[in-house]
């Protein structure tokens, strides 16, 4: 049995994963990224490994995505992660036509193929709004732990309306809203509100069609999905993994490479 | 052909075109040790072939500007403007140009002459207040020539029709007010000879523009439409209707010639031919356009090369025996062409899709200039929906490095390719 995996380096957490033949997910890490991105990516590998009961010899092929993807350097070659959202959500959810992945720094709206390839994609630019990191600077000007924001937020009877586009000054409109004696629930629900509205609008540009699968680190924040849900009128596609599918996509797409190196050699040129 | 003569030709295009830009600085330089003063024009619309009759050193500020970005050091200009008062949000050439003559117009290729006059077009909405700004610096008088637009998608008005020749007159009564202007600012009399002069030699510019433009549906692909076709574009603009503008497009249409019947491309693997759509990206102007050909991408048009060459991509010919009429025309013709490369490319682009054969369409938005990039979202939509060709929607700016990030860039760049090889392999399969 052959395996291949996949290493996600994103700016805030770093994803591995390692499939089988069958595509079945053997084992998982997640680690922070920290300043060391080379070391990051080694670290989650090795989880990874670890946590599969696979050893290294028996990974024939490896690759790297996410902003890190050149910095691992034990990787055969690397994708990007539009690419590799957009394979490991069709992977997970077949009959996905729209991909959305929130990440630390940055989200993407991905409309994809029955095949899962990309056919078009945006992204925020050069800007954090709608993104994780976002949510953090909320969590961080509220001193409540990321983990709990959703639940927190969920709890709004009057959102208040977040207008600042920009993630240092989010920061200074919560703190001004709490001074005018807003509850807290309120506040982060319109925190919540504001992102899904910038997604939104990145889905938009690229077509929301139905099914879209929700992927990326912002997954295990109930409060925007609940929040994306509403803005969107769709149910999400979310699973236990969804923060995985990203490293997914590039085991899938390693799993293609050991497949065509034993394909005969006028079937490998096409692939 | 022999090798002596491939040695000779190919790549003499840029050669020489970096020579001319060199020595219009030295002009400008010598100009301006002089206290000689210049005609500050634009791309869109600059009226060289009149201006050039008066003997004015012509100043574009927008390549001025766009030169302290290739030379990397736009984020002094910038910043000298922006501790002046300016906001970041406004135009980036018109900032940079602002921190040359606050710096007494010491810029890195030279020193800019003192302006005579400023003659401007309505083709882009800045133009006017940028000119303003010399007007109040220097007290010089400000010509604004209105050029008839396009007034519905696809409904321009061509000549032969009633419209078209009262469009004319328009701009020919125009022209004839900027004469008496040039005649009251230099003290020179109008010679409507040297007119017919400029005229014809702006003709072979125009014939070789459309000419080395066509001759790029080549494949492989004769030049970078980005790079080497900027290099060009420059000559257009600051030798046009001279002598020396003539003789560089009888020559590059000689080389783009030579390497079609040769079958010489401008790079080593050409994968995917790529059309371009908007403003460049200065301040990583080479790395911009590696990002798409170390995929084997290779730029083979670019709408920039129809607006900024003021419409010349028309290939308008001057009848020199009704110079001012005809120049009336030809301006008409050419900065009308010229804005609708930026407000209405969308056939133009669907057109260019099938005639030169394109794999995909980069769209390059541009902080800092709304005029160029608020329709260029519609323009994609619309040529998504008219060709399934895959399109590349990519945001930087054109001078202000800080709202460029490269990271970010390549990370688009690199996924629109792994999305055009995973197209190519499925069709493949299918096939």
């Amino acid at each position: 049995m052959a395996y291949a995996a996949g290493v996600d380096v994103g700016s805030t957490q770093t994803k591995a994963i390692i499939i089988n033949e069958d595509k079945e997910i053997v084992g998982r890490s997640l680690i922070d990224t920290g300043a060391n991105v080379v070391l990051a990516a080694e670290n989650a590998y090795n989880e990874a490994l670890r946590n599969s009961n696979v050893e290294e010899e028996e990974v024939e092929y490896v690759i790297g995505t996410g902003y890190g993807r050149y910095r691992v350097t034990f990787g055969n070659t690397q994708v990007t992660e539009i690419s590799c959202h957009a394979r490991g959500a069709s992977h997970m959810f077949p009959n996905t036509k729209t991909v959305l992945d929130m990440g630390g720094q940055d989200t993407k709206a991905i409309r994809v193929s029955p095949t899962g390839e990309v056919l078009d994609f945006c992204m925020n630019d050069k800007c954090a709004a709608g993104t994780g990191r976002f949510l953090g600077a909320a969590a961080a000007a509220l001193d409540i732990p990321l983990n709990e924001l959703g639940h927190v937020a969920m709890q709004s009877e009057r959102p208040v309306k977040i207008s600042t586009t920009c993630t240092v000054f989010a920061e200074s409109e919560v703190l001004s809203w709490l001074g005018k004696g807003k509850k807290i629930e309120d506040i982060l629900w319109g925190v919540h509100l504001s992102i899904a509205s910038r997604s939104v609008g990145l889905l938009r540009r690229v077509g929301i069609e139905d099914e879209l699968t929700f992927t990326g680190g912002v997954t295990k924040n109930a409060g925007v999905i609940k929040a994306l849900e509403q803005a969107i009128g769709l149910k999400l596609n979310i699973s236990d993994d969804s923060h995985y599918i990203g490293a997914l996509g590039a085991a899938l797409f390693a799993l293609d490479h050991i497949i065509a190196s034993r394909a005969p050699s006028s079937a490998k040129e096409t692939a | 052909m022999t090798e002596t003569k491939k040695v000779d030709i190919v790549g003499r295009g840029n050669v020489e075109g970096a020579n001319l830009f060199r020595d219009w600085f030295a002009e400008l330089t010598e100009a301006a040790k002089n206290n000689q003063g210049a005609a500050y024009v634009f791309v869109m619309g600059s009226m060289a072939e009149l201006l050039k009759t008066f003997d004015f050193p012509l100043v574009f500020p927008e390549i001025t500007a766009l030169q302290t970005a290739v030379r990397r050091v736009a984020d002094e200009y910038l910043t000298v403007a922006e501790d002046y008062g300016y906001s970041p949000d406004i135009c980036g050439y018109v900032k940079a140009d602002l921190g040359v003559h606050l710096r007494e117009r010491e810029h890195p290729m030279g020193k800019i002459p003192k302006p005579a006059l400023t003659v401007l077009t309505n083709a882009c909405n800045t133009y006017v207040k940028w000119a303003e700004i010399w007007e109040r610096m220097y007290g010089i008088p400000l010509f604004v020539l209105d050029v008839p637009a396009t007034r519905q998608a696809g409904g321009q008005f061509q000549p032969g029709s009633s419209d078209f020749a009262r469009d004319c007159k328009y701009v020919e009564a125009q022209i004839r007010e900027l004469i008496t202007l040039c005649e009251n600012t230099t003290g020179k009399k109008f010679d409507i000879d040297r007119l017919r002069e400029t005229l014809s030699y702006a003709n072979d510019m125009n014939t070789g523009w459309k000419r080395v433009l066509e001759l790029n549906k080549s494949k492989p692909s004769l030049f970078n439409a980005l790079t080497d076709g900027t290099a060009y574009l420059g000559v257009s603009n600051n030798f046009r209707g001279t002598k020396e503008g003539s003789q560089f497009f009888k020559n590059l249409v000689e080389e783009m010639e030579y390497k079609a019947a040769n079958g010489i491309g401008t790079q080593t693997e050409e994968k995917y031919r790529l059309a371009f759509v908007g403003v460049p990206c200065y301040p990583i102007f080479r790395r911009f356009s590696e990002m798409f050909t170390e995929w084997g991408g290779a730029f083979v048009h670019s709408t920039y090369l129809h607006f900024a060459s003021g419409g010349a991509n028309m290939g308008f010919e001057y009848d020199v025996n009704r110079p001012i009429e005809s120049l009336a025309e030809g301006a008409l013709i050419s900065i009308r062409d010229a804005m609708d490369s930026m407000f209405h490319h969308d056939r133009m682009i669907i057109n260019m899709v099938k005639d030169y054969e394109l794999d995909g369409v980069v769209y390059h938005p541009i902080k800092s200039c709304r005029t160029v990039s608020t329709g260029l979202a519609d323009g994609r939509r619309a040529m998504m929906a008219a060709t399934d060709t895959p399109s590349l929607f990519i945001e930087s700016d054109m001078m202000d490095k800080r709202v460029v990030s490269e990271a970010q860039m390549k990370n688009r760049a690199d996924a629109f390719f792994e999305g055009l090889a995973s197209r190519r392999l499925t069709a493949a399969k299918t096939a």
